[in-house]
């Protein structure tokens, strides 16, 4: 998902735990929250800070294929839209951000980290926004993602994080939304529209899929993680709920899944359907995608373009304080 | 070397009549910049009436330690609660 791949420090057995290991876990099964101050093993803390770090900066990273429409928006109203929608996901990093501060890590530090390619964010922001239907599909289909596996987060162990969780899914199912309208018109439009949302379709389908991370059966931190209750799904589980979720709202629009298996399980109540390729998936997840470099380049270039205006303001600061300082003497 | 902007606490009232809550935090360079972010990160739908912001080492906060000392001796004191009082039902609401 938007934490994808986080590895986990090891699973311990009960026997193996000290008296406070055992403690803790025993407050986390009576499902009360950690908060910043409280003991917690160091792997619990180190976990959380890659996880919620790795989902800070998708928010970030992911507003960079959105951001690009920004000026190409078809009308006035869309553009205001988008715009809003963009400046939520900033607002969604920020959350995090200061959740994860609360862990004893700086953003400055974590940011870094990011810059120096030593953290990840989620593997679909890697992918181009082509045409205008790729809003939609993204709103759609990538916002649709996010909110399956945030929505159970809510219920996360850590204190700020199950905060900053509520506080986004309260906005996001906007973005869905709104992604799901532009789908709408166009599907509802000309034939060359339609078509432009089919392949939008066609683009977004499988990197949506590989957004919950690999199968279950080769998800090697999953264990520890839903112990601890960082993690309250497996990878499996709710890409199948977002694959039921989706076909029929795929129907709706007269779109076409991508997938010729694609099929309605009546036994288990819900769609067979066909993997992504994991190979894409590691690779993209390795830097190799098609947008890897320009995403990490422009969160960079950023950052170092905006520093004088980071130092100014501080410089500014310290100065009026100081002043302040010798008008009270 | 860059320095990196202090951390702030936000707190949010979120109608007239209510307390202001705490939100979150963010980074500013100063009190002025930490209202107007706050506005931004915080307030982008109609949550707040006002708000105010703190730097966040100038909150002084209870130790999860002293949990015991500071809070466990209100437990013993029941009859603090009207509940701990039974008044006949003769007598009506009270």
């Amino acid at each position: 998902m938007y934490a994808q791949l986080v590895k986990s420090e090891g699973t311990k057995a009960r026997e193996e735990m000290t008296p406070e290991e055992i403690a803790f876990q025993e407050r986390i099964d009576r499902g009360e929250k950690i908060e910043p101050k409280e003991w917690m093993p160091e792997g619990y803390r180190k976990t959380l800070v890659r996880q919620i770090g790795q989902h800070a900066h998708s928010e970030i990273v992911g507003q960079l294929p959105e951001g690009n429409w920004i000026t190409r928006a078809p009308t006035l109203e869309r553009k205001a839209i988008l715009l809003a929608k963009v400046q939520d996901e900033a607002g969604h990093g920020l959350y995090l951000y200061s959740a994860a501060e609360t862990l004893g890590v700086s953003r400055d530090e974590l940011m870094k980290l990011l810059h120096a390619g030593k953290m990840k964010y989620s593997s679909i922001f890697n992918y181009p926004t082509l045409t205008w239907a790729d809003m939609g599909a993204v709103g759609w289909l990538v916002d649709g993602a996010a909110i399956m596996n945030q929505v159970p987060l809510q219920r996360t162990s850590y204190g700020p994080y199950s905060r900053a969780m509520i506080r986004i899914c309260k906005e996001e199912s906007f973005h869905q939304r709104q992604g799901y309208a532009v789908m709408m018109k166009l599907a509802q439009g000309t034939p060359a529209q339609k078509r432009m949302a089919q392949d939008a379709l066609n683009r977004f389908w499988y990197p949506s899929l590989m957004m919950f991370g690999p199968s279950d059966k080769d998800s090697v931190h999953s264990a520890q993680s839903m112990a601890w209750k960082i993690k309250i799904n497996t990878n499996d589980e709710l890409r199948q709920k977002f694959v039921d979720q989706t076909v029929p709202q795929a129907e709706y629009l007269g779109l076409t899944v991508p997938d010729p298996d694609l099929k309605w399980n009546e036994e288990k109540g819900g769609y067979d359907f066909s993997e992504p390729d994991w190979s894409e998936f590691f690779d993209v997840i390795a830097g190799n995608g098609p947008c890897n470099k320009d995403r990490l380049g422009a969160r960079v270039k950023a950052w170092e373009d905006g520093a004088w205006f980071r130092d100014g303001l501080m410089a500014h600061a310290e100065k009026a304080a100081a002043r302040r300082a010798q008008a009270a003497e | 070397m860059s320095k990196e902007w202090p951390l702030w606490e936000v707190f949010i009232r979120g109608q007239h009549g209510l307390n202001h809550r705490h939100v979150g935090s963010l980074h500013a360079p100063d009190a002025e910049m930490a209202i107007m972010n706050a506005r931004d990160v915080y307030t982008r739908r109609n949550e707040g009436v006002s708000i105010w912001v703190v730097p966040s080492a100038q909150i002084t906060a209870s130790s999860p330690s002293d949990k015991g000392p500071l809070f466990e001796p209100s437990n013993a004191k029941v009859y603090r609660h009207p509940t701990f009082f039974d008044i006949p039902e003769e007598v009506g609401h009270m």
